[in-house]
């Protein structure tokens, strides 16, 4: 397959390792924030090709970990409310809420059904117009632009039955929060698909107020080590910036298209994400004269008080200052076919990942 | 979810194109790409062509890591 | 016969023997009179027995339909235990309002398929239920084998050893991706079908010319990383997979990476997974490779004695990791 194939030479492969060997001097801690590269890394072993001193932890990239509970119930009550259809993504059905999931609410007779894309989410509105059509509207700048186009689609046709309920969040804002939280990393994998809309501008405010290096990359095993051969070089030569690793999707001001699309739907405002509590100016939320397509202001919800698990850490996960094996829970009462917290449902989430694949001790 | 994958133009049909990846093929939404024509190659998420990857990029970026190799098996 | 299958083709009168005399019988070479039970005459020699049910959605997929899958299912779960396939019994459960010429299509394919594997359908029953009772059709096979007594452990895994290559008749998770494809309409610039296939011939080959198999199993739901892990399990030994030496076909990598599944995680109808003495894994290669099911077979990994219990992938980035049992119901009703 072109663009992948290339990429995943074996050569090239052991080169970059074999380098970075040799310019690694000393202990350094990356942090990814892309559920796409927690995958990626541990799909392809990287872990097992670095030297001891190399730590890779995973910060909150994975959209589907980072939402709420109390979101999840809203989902859930809305699937069970009287003509409302729930279309969403594949990835939200196994999310625990605080006495069920989705999938369990299909099980109970709910209508739920998952999508690929909002647009099918609003095809389905379109051919069924008995059905109030609900699309949980969660991921970062990657999806949140389709959000946009599927609602100006929506609006233009006046279809009246497509709702989406909004949960779409953006990154910097979460990554300047973990580094004024405290977590020690030396720097930043920056996500490789948020960067193609937002561009590389939207992270140099860490080299440039905190010191910390950073690269773009892409999902490749050449890219990622490419990446953190990069990350070496900046720490080694005292000179942080923020490179772009992934030229071949990557620009300095992103899809320009794309972010009108978003700033024409959405407009910034304070969001909750899991483990790291309310972020202001992290969310996007529907602008005034689109309101109507909000399920939060169409619907009324009604949800359970959550209490969550007092031994879950996925907070201190999705800060990186913990990894998975630290958890009580984990791989005992927490797994992927019984899982607690967000972070072992999700199949980017670092728990899910480190239970599938952890690497060699 | 996050999942992009580079996939190749077959057809395009306004705003919407048939696009193949590895030989399945998906319809995408073209809004937020310009001058798609069959035969480029777009990133593809969640239904929509997010960018189109730019093959002279790509081309320099593994000349840059064939290079190293050359370097080191010198 | 009728268009549609109706209530009165499952009341046990005339329409029931209708249904069963023109859509089966005749078809699967069933004598007269039909009695209760079929009589059969079994060698004193051990006898391997399974049954499997099919609630396949959808009905018709490209590569086959819910009959040619039960047929070879049933037909594939006896050659994996040793054992020479001999005889089947198939139940129906039909939705009133099926198509009848459908339920003929399924009816041909299965006695096309006994045929070529060489099994006799003998006996079977019906059952029609209301609208919504039942999606479409569900069939029950269940098939009778003839052990001889050297196969009698293949299928526990307890001559497997360190050094043992482990073999596979081709490539990974086409079914699976078929039956997503088709639930989704997606199309494939290249035809991408299900592998179903009977290997009960390929099996005896490879049974016939070497007396060193030391497991088999075909593999289904959860595909080749659930057989491994449970060989593993079993048999307290490691193993080791080349994911190189894997193959996928390319629509069903790209699916694949398009919608996060693992093609050494999804099901397949057609293949099989044999453990043998590495000195006979080319001659097995070579066996399997003469059949069309076993055109791209390949020898895959190497049980061993380090890290009992656990399946090691040598990346085809260099790196390693854990292949994992997969969790979770990757695609529900894909048999």
């Amino acid at each position: 397959m072109k663009y992948v194939d290339e990429f995943r030479e074996k050569k090239l492969i052991s080169n970059l390792a074999d380098q970075i060997k040799r310019s690694a001097s000393g202990e350094y801690t990356f942090m990814e924030v892309c559920g796409g590269h927690t995958a990626a890394i541990h799909r392809f072993g990287i872990p097992s090709l670095l030297p001891h001193g190399i730590k890779l932890i995973s910060g909150p990239g994975c959209p589907v970990c980072v939402t709420s509970t109390e979101y999840i119930d809203r989902l859930i009550a809305l699937s069970f409310t009287r003509g409302v259809a729930v279309a969403t993504f594949g990835d939200l059905m196994r999310v625990p809420g605080t006495e069920s999931s989705l999938s369990e609410a299909r099980a109970g007779g709910a209508d739920v059904r998952v999508v690929l894309s909002a647009y099918e989410a609003l095809e389905i509105a379109r051919s069924h117009h008995d059905l109030n059509v609900v699309f949980p509207a969660i991921g970062f700048e990657t999806t949140a632009p389709g959000t946009a186009v599927t609602v100006l689609k929506a609006a233009g046709e006046g279809t009246e039955n497509f709702f989406v309920l909004n949960a779409h969040k953006v990154m910097p804002p979460a990554m300047e929060e973990i580094i004024r939280a405290g977590t020690h990393i030396d720097g930043f994998i920056c996500p490789g698909h948020v960067s193609v809309i937002t561009g590389s501008s939207a992270f140099e405010f860490i080299p440039r107020n905190y010191g910390l290096a950073c690269v773009i990359t892409g999902f490749e095993p050449t890219d990622l080590l490419s990446a953190i051969l990069m990350l070496i070089k900046q720490i080694n030569n005292h000179a942080p910036c923020v490179e772009i690793q992934y030229k071949r999707a990557v620009t300095p001001a992103g899809n320009i298209v794309a972010q009108k699309f978003m700033n024409e739907v959405f407009e910034p405002c304070d969001s909750d994400w899991r483990g790291l509590g309310v972020i202001p100016s992290s969310g996007l939320t529907l602008r005034e004269r689109l309101k109507n397509f909000d399920a939060g202001t169409a619907f009324i919800i009604e949800v359970p008080r959550n209490e969550p698990d007092p031994f879950c850490i996925c907070g201190e996960i999705l800060r990186g200052v913990s990894i998975p094996d630290e958890c009580a829970l984990f791989a005992k009462a927490c797994t992927p076919v019984h899982p607690v917290g967000a972070c072992m449902v999700s199949d980017e989430g670092a728990c899910n990942t480190f239970f599938k694949y952890h690497t060699h001790d | 979810m996050c999942l992009s994958v580079p996939a190749r133009v077959v057809s395009v049909d306004g705003e919407m194109a048939d696009v193949s990846v590895g030989g399945a093929i998906f319809r995408a939404g073209l809004q937020m790409v310009e001058n798609v024509r069959a035969g480029d190659y777009v990133l593809l998420h969640a239904g929509f062509a997010i960018e189109k990857l730019n093959e002279e990029d790509a081309l320099e970026t593994l000349r840059l890591l064939k290079e190293m190799d050359d370097a080191i098996t010198e | 016969m009728t268009e549609k299958i109706s209530l009165s083709h499952g009341g046990g009168g005339r329409q029931t023997h209708d249904l069963i005399q023109g859509v089966f019988t005749k078809r699967f070479g069933m004598d007269d009179p039909m009695t209760d039970s079929a009589i059969l005459t079994v060698p004193s020699s051990k006898i391997a027995f399974t049954t499997d049910s099919y609630v396949i959605d959808p009905i018709f997929f490209p590569g086959g339909n819910i009959g040619k899958l039960a047929i070879c299912g049933t037909v594939n779960d006896l050659a994996v235990s040793g054992a020479d396939p001999k005889y089947i019994a198939a139940a129906f459960i039909i939705e009133e309002g099926f198509d009848t010429g459908d339920l003929e299509k399924i009816a041909f394919s299965m006695a096309d398929q006994a045929e070529a594997a060489g099994v006799k359908i003998v006996t079977g029953d019906t059952k029609v239920v209301e609208k919504g009772q039942c999606d479409g059709l569900f069939i029950t096979t269940t098939g009778i084998g003839i052990l001889r007594d050297e196969y009698a452990d293949i299928g526990s895994g307890i001559r497997v050893k360190p050094g043992d290559r482990l073999i596979i008749n081709g490539s990974s998770g086409n079914h699976a991706v078929t039956i997503l494809a088709s639930r989704r309409n997606l199309t494939f610039d290249t035809p991408l079908i299900s592998d179903c296939a009977a290997l009960n011939h390929l099996i005896r080959k490879i049974l016939d010319n070497s007396g060193e198999v030391h497991f088999m199993r075909d593999l289904t739901r959860g595909g080749l990383a659930s057989v491994l892990n449970e060989l593993a399990a079993m048999t307290g030994c490691g193993i080791t997979v080349e994911e190189n030496s894997v193959p996928v076909d390319e629509p069903v990598r790209g699916l694949c990476e398009i919608l996060g599944f693992d093609p050494l995680a999804m099901a397949n109808e057609g293949k099989v997974l044999v453990v043998a003495d590495h000195a006979e894994a080319d001659k097995i290669l070579n066996i399997m490779r003469s059949f069309p099911e076993g055109k791209d077979a390949s020898i895959i990994g190497t049980v061993t004695g380090e890290r009992p219990g656990r399946v090691v992938l040598n990346s085809s980035t260099g790196g390693t990791r854990f292949l994992d049992m997969p969790s979770g119901i990757q695609l529900p009703r894909i048999c």
